[in-house]
């Protein structure tokens, strides 16, 4: 089933003298289920892609329909609402609420989506368990790595049940071992329970993960393949 | 959520927030103490006023007050007194023959306003047989002699003392020029130099006959009530009962009090305001340092999904807290300190010339009531919300899509 329809896609920033196309001209569609990887250099407007995609910035021209809702039709203010209800976000740098527990964060999204105490406290502790983090739900941020961070960041991404996952190269400030453990999570929950997940990323580890691999270059698609 | 969210963050820089709670504890502090110091002075000088000038209520025949004459008495006076003494809240009730004239000792003299009284009534409305500072109050005279009671003042004005003669030249009820001697058995001294100066106290004996008044006959009756609040409702009663006659109050005796009081609330709420105005700057820069420090999780807010009115929420609760926090604790200590000090008072004596010339008191006990603390209360919150907008406008401007991806 599609979830994600990008057509004609452009970006112009026109800060500078010189207009700079960050997308020009990109054409995608997105799959339920997928579990897909944005590679390019640094500069080749992965980044500008994802946050049209996620609705927190408005394309030059062009259209990106999410269930059939087109975003540049949406307010302001719906589009807030509709990111709440239908993107889970994962951040390079964690992005958690520091003065709240890894349990607070998670549940924090719920509350702003005005779900029942006791379904939210479900849900928070089945999603924490999904990432390995029962035992440290009490602990604010500064009392867990960064690897246990960026695993609350996903369980806060999927706590308002998304249509997809946008993360934006999650694993670029963690170890080995932490990317290991959180790759393996998040393939786990795209194939147990059938989540999107597309990622802008220049870490091979998580390309090697993925099943599907768009190569943007120049804010244009290279290549868009599905590895062997 | 959002508001235990928005407690917790103001923690977040313990001590900058703790600099900024201290500056609005001490502003609000310095508030509510000086006002209570204020109110203290403004309700001593209507106290005094009550007890030992003007009393409760008065009353006059209708023109006395504008004429002044000695003519313009109230027949039956002695009458009334019992009619009034009967209603509720009456404290006090007094008649008294006041007279104009020039009073003279051996070398001096100088305009006074006797007031002729009968010592046992006068007690019951005003509080000048507790200010004797020298000899008695009317108390144990030799039946021969006409005791005065006179102010310090005017004691020194005149040049005398205790056993002095004195002679009081005026014009009586019919006309006729009169005089009288007395000998000066009391001196009194109240918070107000100028009525010291201008008031002496003779028995109403002495002066009836001089006074051509006829037995039982008075310029002002005074009565003192047993609480203020009963002023109105008493004063209507009154009026009722002798409509031929004018009923005033403390306020229209002297309207100045009133203007006072109302000036020191107003001028109350003015310092409050500088206070709280000054404070505003600071939680702003506060604030906007918060925001500033926050542009990278307010983004991320955004972009999660927390609506722009949230965002704003969030923020005005914070600067609210914290106007809160040390408004709270400001009040709270301003109010302990003007508990601890309402009894003991503050002395003042090295100004008591100045203070006693205006009619003041050089001892103040600072007083407050809980409506000013829960307007100051009010106002401290509306500063803080206040306070809030522009820190707020700046967050709510964020772009999720850049704030992100800041440093």
């Amino acid at each position: 089933m599609k979830v994600i329809e990008i057509k004609n896609l452009e970006k112009i920033y026109n800060s500078t003298s010189v207009p700079v196309h960050a997308v020009n001209g990109i054409n995608l569609e997105f799959q339920e289920g997928e579990f897909a990887a944005i590679v390019g250099p640094s500069g080749s407007g992965k980044t500008t892609l994802l946050n049209i995609l996620g609705g927190l910035d408005d394309p030059t021209h062009g259209q990106v329909i999410i269930n059939n809702e087109d975003l540049s039709t949406l307010s302001s203010s719906d589009r807030i609402k509709f990111r709440l209800n239908n993107i889970g976000f994962v951040f390079q740098s964690y992005n958690l609420i520091p003065v709240m527990t890894a349990f607070e964060n998670v549940e924090f999204i719920m509350q702003l989506q005005k779900w029942p105490k006791p379904k939210r406290h479900e849900r928070t502790k089945q999603l924490l368990k999904a990432v390995g983090l029962e035992e440290r739900m009490h602990n604010r941020p500064n009392k867990l790595s960064g690897g246990q961070q960026q695993r609350v960041a996903v369980a806060r991404a999927l706590a308002s049940k998304p249509r997809f996952i946008l993360a934006d190269e999650p694993t670029a400030n963690l170890d080995s071992k932490s990317t290991e453990t959180l790759l393996d999570i998040m393939e786990k929950l795209n194939r147990e329970e059938n989540i999107t997940f597309i990622f802008s990323t220049h870490d091979q580890r998580v390309v090697k993960k993925a099943r599907r691999v768009i190569t943007v270059e120049d804010g244009k698609v290279k290549s868009d393949e599905v590895p062997q | 959520m959002i508001i235990a969210v928005a407690w917790r963050n103001i923690w977040r820089n313990r001590m900058r927030s703790l600099v900024i709670i201290s500056a609005i504890t001490l502003g609000i502090f310095a508030g509510v103490f000086s006002t209570s110091f204020m109110k203290g002075m403004s309700d001593q000088r209507i106290e005094t006023a009550i007890k030992s000038e003007v009393s409760h209520i008065q009353i006059h025949r209708p023109e006395y007050r504008k004429q002044d004459k000695l003519k313009l008495y109230l027949p039956e006076a002695a009458e009334k007194l019992t009619k009034i003494r009967k209603l509720p809240h009456v404290q006090g009730v007094s008649n008294r023959i006041v007279i104009n004239g020039m009073i003279s000792s051996a070398g001096k003299g100088s305009g006074v306003k006797l007031n002729a009284i009968v010592p046992a009534s006068e007690k019951e409305v005003t509080d000048i047989h507790e200010q004797i500072i020298d000899g008695t109050y009317f108390k144990d005279t030799p039946k021969r002699v006409k005791p005065l009671v006179l102010g310090q003042k005017l004691a020194e004005k005149l040049n005398v003392q205790l056993r002095s003669r004195i002679v009081i030249n005026f014009t009586n009820a019919q006309g006729v020029p009169t005089s009288a001697g007395f000998r000066v058995t009391g001196i009194y001294k109240t918070a107000n130099h100028n009525f010291d100066g201008m008031n002496v106290y003779a028995r109403y004996q002495d002066l009836q006959q001089p006074s051509g008044l006829p037995q039982g006959g008075g310029h002002k009756i005074a009565i003192y009530l047993d609480e203020n609040e009963a002023l109105s409702q008493t004063k209507s009663k009154i009026q009722e009962m002798f409509p031929e006659a004018e009923v005033s109050d403390w306020k229209d005796l002297s309207p100045e009090l009133t203007y006072l009081n109302e000036a020191m609330d107003q001028y109350m709420y003015v310092i409050i305001i500088i206070i709280l105005l000054a404070l505003c700057f600071g939680i702003i820069n506060t604030m906007l340092m918060a925001v500033l420090e926050r542009v990278k999780e307010l983004g991320m807010l955004m972009a999660i999904g927390m609506t722009r009115i949230r965002v704003f929420f969030m923020i005005m609760t914070e600067s609210v807290f914290l106007s809160l926090t040390g408004g709270f604790t400001g009040v709270i200590v301003g109010y302990l300190a003007v508990k601890l000090t309402a009894k003991t008072g503050f002395d003042l004596s090295m100004y008591a010339e100045g203070f006693q010339a205006l009619g003041w008191s050089s001892h103040i006990y600072p007083d407050i009531d809980i409506n000013t603390l829960l307007n100051i209360t009010i106002l401290v919150i509306i500063t803080g919300i206040l306070s809030s907008i522009y820190p707020s406008i700046k967050a709510l401007k964020l772009n999720p899509a850049e704030s992100i991806r800041t440093e």
